[in-house]
């Protein structure tokens, strides 16, 4: 396993070790480490199918609501076990946001798919509520452009601007954690331009995990870059050195597309 | 010299192409047509028979003129009790066939005594509801008997309706509520249930459009009589309804105007089935003008 080396001002707040990931008999992860920190961007690259969308789904155990997983190894946030250390699921989904792949705003309006998280925490104010709305498509960089149209349906909105709103009515439940898979796939280049700056913005006070194809967008967003083959992790390390000087061979043919 | 190959479709595959499109046409127009003579067929012979005074009027027993006001009241009145007694237990069944047993041998084997029950012909509804509720019971031919031997015949099909309108809804919809911190029962009453409303409510109209035309079980169950009082809500009473009119008096026999008392029932029936279908679309439309997408919720 190899760490990053550069002093780290940020404390950890997510901690991974000797972490294995299975579906029935088959196996997806195997020895996994690493230590993700806060108020930090953490890219996750590879080829497909290498298993990096599952691990990130493993950080808000979300895979459980479908089918019945095996998660060996420890997976801390905050030092606590994601698994066993008596975090209630639920609780945990709250505090450890998610973006898909594929923008999936609920069929309602602009208004009630941000307060719909809220709402299940039992807000039921009204200025409240408005507050916690404004709030999170600010935060999304999305206020402008819905301010008058709030009470529309959000699935008129175009792709971008479904994405960003995925991602106000993720930070209107407060998240610590966001995690991001693949979320400008679907995308293109100015909205998938709009998502990366809003990334950047967002780090000042959350701890961002991101599964990205897009070795150039690893390269402009994220602060650390880990490099999974296989299902296990082949180098992480900050960034910059990932993509000017990787240690392990295997990444540098990646990152230069000689092979994935 | 690499040879220049040239993609000819060849022409059968075009002529057999519009083969087909004409074929389905056909078959699609004959089955319309079908449908426009038999429902033309009834409202023709029905029509000079429907009027204000046909529709009030308390039926005769011997003599002409009668109307069928008991009847459209049993028929109203028995689908909404059916319907009250089998939309909460298909409901449930539903919701818990399709979110809460696990993938194996149990649902398999819940889908299979479901759709069983669906395939049963009323005809055996008919009688094991004579056989329990009026018999057994001790309840002989009431509303109350005829309203839970319906309800028999409802359950199977709101449930499997329930099943696959959840089963529809994308997954990417309840992980989006599961990722905000959703239990899975806020996830089921906020998110899989009001998008799978369309399909349930579209299920339950076409059940209640079947109830309402049934005849067998209810000429065992709730019987040929309909109460002399108007209207009647007692659940203890017998409650002849159009489509048991319909059928109890051309076989009867005592009625002089049996042939146009029946003409005038049949429409009436087919009438209000076409309401209610008309009825489901307009709603669904409407719904999906409001929403771009066909869902029910705002």
């Amino acid at each position: 396993m190899l760490t990053p080396t550069l002093p780290e001002t940020k404390p950890i707040k997510l901690s991974v070790r000797n972490m294995a990931f299975s579906y029935g008999t088959k196996k997806v992860l195997d020895g996994l480490s690493m230590d993700i920190h806060a108020e930090r961007v953490t890219a996750i690259i590879g080829p497909s199918g290498c298993g990096k969308s599952t691990f990130l789904k493993c950080f808000n155990r979300i895979h459980e609501v479908s089918s019945t997983v095996n998660v060996s190894g420890d997976m801390l946030i905050d030092g606590v076990d994601i698994y066993r250390g008596g975090i209630d699921e639920v609780d945990l989904r709250r505090r450890v946001g998610m973006v898909f792949q594929k923008p999936n705003p609920f069929p309602k309006s602009i208004y009630e798919n941000v307060a719909f998280g809220p709402r299940l925490f039992g807000v039921t104010d009204r200025s409240s509520l408005d507050g916690i709305v404004e709030d999170a498509l600010r935060k999304a960089a999305l206020w402008d452009e819905v301010k008058d149209r709030l009470k529309e349906s959000a699935t008129g909105m175009s792709g971008g601007q479904q994405q960003r709103l995925c991602i106000a009515r993720a930070l209107a439940v407060n998240p610590e954690v966001l995690l991001m898979d693949e979320p400008c796939s679907a995308l293109d280049p100015i909205a998938t331009a709009k998502i990366e700056d809003l990334i950047t913005d967002l780090k000042e006070n959350l701890t961002i995990v991101i599964v990205t194809h897009n070795m150039q967008q690893a390269a402009r967003v994220s602060d650390y870059t880990a490099f999974f083959w296989l299902g296990r992790l082949v180098e992480m390390d900050l960034t910059e050195r990932i993509f000017t000087t990787p240690r392990v061979q295997m990444t540098e043919d990646y990152i230069t597309g000689r092979f994935g | 010299m690499t040879p220049v190959l040239t993609f000819r479709r060849s022409r059968t595959s075009k002529f057999v192409d519009r083969l087909m499109r004409g074929v389905l046409w056909g078959l699609a127009i004959l089955f319309v047509l079908v449908l426009v003579v038999f429902v033309g067929a009834i409202l023709k012979q029905g029509w000079p028979v429907l009027n204000l005074g046909f529709l009030t009027k308390m039926p005769e027993t011997l003599d002409a003129g009668g109307g069928i006001k008991p009847q459209i009241f049993n028929s109203l009145y028995l689908v909404v009790l059916s319907l009250g007694l089998s939309l909460p237990v298909g409901l449930g069944a539903g919701v818990y066939m399709a979110e809460y047993a696990g993938k194996g041998r149990m649902l398999n084997f819940l889908r299979l005594c479901i759709e069983t029950l669906a395939a049963t012909p009323s005809i055996v509804l008919a009688l094991f509801g004579m056989i329990v509720f009026v018999q057994a019971m001790g309840w002989s031919f009431s509303i109350r008997s005829g309203a839970l031997t319906l309800a028999l015949l409802n359950i199977p099909v709101i449930t499997r309706v329930t099943e696959v309108s959840l089963l529809a809804v994308p997954r990417e919809l309840k992980e989006a509520s599961y990722g905000l911190g959703a239990t899975k029962l806020q996830t089921i009453l906020k998110v899989t249930l009001p998008y799978a409303a369309t399909g349930i409510l579209t299920g339950l109209v076409l059940t209640a459009g079947r109830a309402f035309g049934e005849s067998a079980i209810l000429v065992f169950t709730a019987g040929t009589n309909a109460s002399a009082h108007f209207p009647d809500f007692r659940l203890t009473v017998p409650g002849e309804t159009l489509s048991v009119h319909l059928w109890y008096v051309t076989s009867d026999g005592t009625l002089p105007d049996a042939r146009e008392i029946a003409a005038g029932t049949a429409a009436v029936v087919i009438l209000v089935l076409l309401t209610l279908n008309l009825l489901v679309r307009l709603v669904d439309r409407a719904i999906r003008r409001r929403t771009r997408s066909g869902l029910f919720s705002t």
